[in-house]
């Protein structure tokens, strides 16, 4: 049997969610002159860029960085192939500013960690926040986002997909379901 | 890109492997720039140097790549160790291997020792120079440092100048230049010139003849204390007028806007002046700097233990 896959969020759902979120982070930030968005590799980036132009909207001054993982990620030695690296690109100092991390999902907390890990060999910053578009629940680590645009529960066999048009040439958030093993 | 086990030669090595490691280095490079240089990618695994030849760079280089990538590093003194006492080569693997290292990064005078030592341990083993064989991390580092300034090196021209017979750096820097579509020649006395050079690398005897050749990088060797004063070179001062870049050959370079590298540690007054040190083309700290982002990525590549 095939494993199937059902929307989550309509691509307009998915725009809202975009601009849900720029006013939270707006919101949240009330005293900010400017904020930082940063982006974590691969689907965070395009996320990041979206919410930074409706930030921007809405009158405040948006940094955009970008953030590789792979150097800290936890089971790298289990992998059968070696990932090429992105590379993190921060061109812009984030002593004394807020940085709101930016990843299409979160799921167990891994990645917000290594990400975390990260984003401080950069500087120190005044605050970091995570803004997410999909809360999955089942976290491993005691991470948890302050801005999502959709939380769910899911069975374990299922898996959220969010694709982007910058990235996968369509906008897309689904469960994809796995086919059970033979 | 499927882990390798070892890294032993340029020969072996995909195109598609070169531009891995190549590609990969770039954001090694980015982390230098950071107050924080380091990533945890090689936490907890140790790297181990084995050099039974004296090396100050290489070894400092894999040291620090190492080093940033948050591995534990120790070196095997051979000086002290019961190798002089007449321990063989496969006696000292078997004791790393008992000590479960991870990585072992090995310079040999005789070819074939890290092959050798490839085989009989899980441990990942790099090859940092054995005898006139191979020495592939310096060729890597080399092609990384031009692509930084011609991103496409299909067309360009090196002139490999020195003593060409006697190197692992020519050997192994003039196939990976060629691998990346460059053309290659070689400028050398007829001493220094191997008997066998494949038909399409020039040879030439004077710098006239390879200047006319219109090269884009000239690549200066080191050239060896034990060559100098017979039988190959009569003394350093003929092989500095004859084969070194002298002031005027200098000029020349500017002239042409020639860049100009060397694998060090450089022998001044003899393969090179000190005009030509602090000349605005010369690359040579940007190759050492290089050498290490390079390592870093090599060493993110390999994988001990897996299937060679």
């Amino acid at each position: 049997m095939a494993g199937n896959e059902r929307t989550l969020l309509t691509q307009a759902q998915m725009a809202d969610g975009v601009k849900a979120l720029a006013q939270s982070i707006r919101a949240a930030n009330p005293e900010a002159e400017s904020i930082a968005l940063v982006g974590v590799f691969t689907r965070g980036v395009p996320l990041a860029k979206r919410i930074a132009a409706e930030i921007e909207k809405l009158g405040l001054k948006v940094f955009v960085g970008t953030i590789d993982i792979t150097q800290y990620r936890d089971d790298l030695n289990t992998f059968q192939m070696v990932p090429k690296l992105e590379g993190s690109d921060i061109a812009f100092d984030i002593d004394d500013l807020n940085v709101v991390l930016c990843d299409e999902v979160i799921y167990t907390g891994r990645s917000v960690r290594a990400a975390l890990d990260e984003l401080l060999n950069f500087g120190r910053p005044k605050r970091v926040q995570l803004a997410v578009l999909v809360d999955r629940c089942g976290r491993e680590f005691p991470v948890q986002p302050d801005f999502s645009a959709l939380k769910v529960t899911l069975a374990p066999g299922e898996r959220v997909a969010v694709r982007f048009e910058e990235v996968d040439g369509q906008d897309a958030c689904t469960v994809q379901t796995q086919a059970p093993a033979r | 890109m499927t882990p390798r086990k070892d890294l032993l030669d340029i020969a072996s090595l995909t195109d598609e492997e070169i531009s891995f490691v190549l590609d990969n280095a770039g954001p090694f490079k980015d982390l230098f720039k950071r107050s924080v240089k380091k990533v945890p990618t090689l936490k907890g695994q140790t790297v181990l140097t084995l050099f039974y030849e004296p090396s100050t760079r290489t070894r400092s280089s894999f040291e620090v790549a190492a080093s940033r990538l948050s591995a534990d590093v120790t070196h095997f003194d051979i000086e002290s160790s019961s190798v002089v006492k007449g321990e063989s080569v496969l006696d000292t693997v078997e004791t790393l291997e008992a000590m479960r290292v991870d990585y072992i990064v090995v310079r040999h005078k005789q070819s074939g020792t890290p092959n050798l030592i490839a085989k009989n341990t899980r441990a990942s083993v790099i090859n940092a120079g054995d005898g006139w064989h191979a020495h592939p991390t310096q060729a890597l580092l080399d092609a990384f440092t031009l692509r930084e300034i011609h991103k496409d090196l299909r067309g360009c021209r090196a002139l490999i100048v020195g003593d060409i017979q006697h190197s692992r750096v020519a050997r192994s820097t003039s196939l990976i230049f060629r691998r990346l579509g460059m053309q290659v020649a070689y400028l050398a006395p007829g001493s220094m010139m191997p008997r066998e050079v494949p038909q399409e690398i020039p040879q030439f005897g004077n710098w006239t003849d390879a200047f006319d050749w219109k090269p884009d990088v000239i690549y200066l060797l080191r050239v060896q204390g034990e060559r100098i004063d017979e039988p190959f070179v009569p003394s350093s001062a003929e092989y500095h007028r004859n084969y070194g870049l002298t002031n005027e050959r200098v000029e020349v370079l500017r002239e042409r806007g020639l860049y100009l590298m060397h694998p060090g540690p450089v022998n001044r007054g003899v393969e090179i002046t000190d005009a030509g040190m602090n000349y605005e083309k010369c690359l040579i700290n940007q190759q050492v700097e290089n050498g290490i982002a390079v390592r870093m990525s090599v060493l993110y590549w390999l994988r001990p233990g897996a299937a060679e």
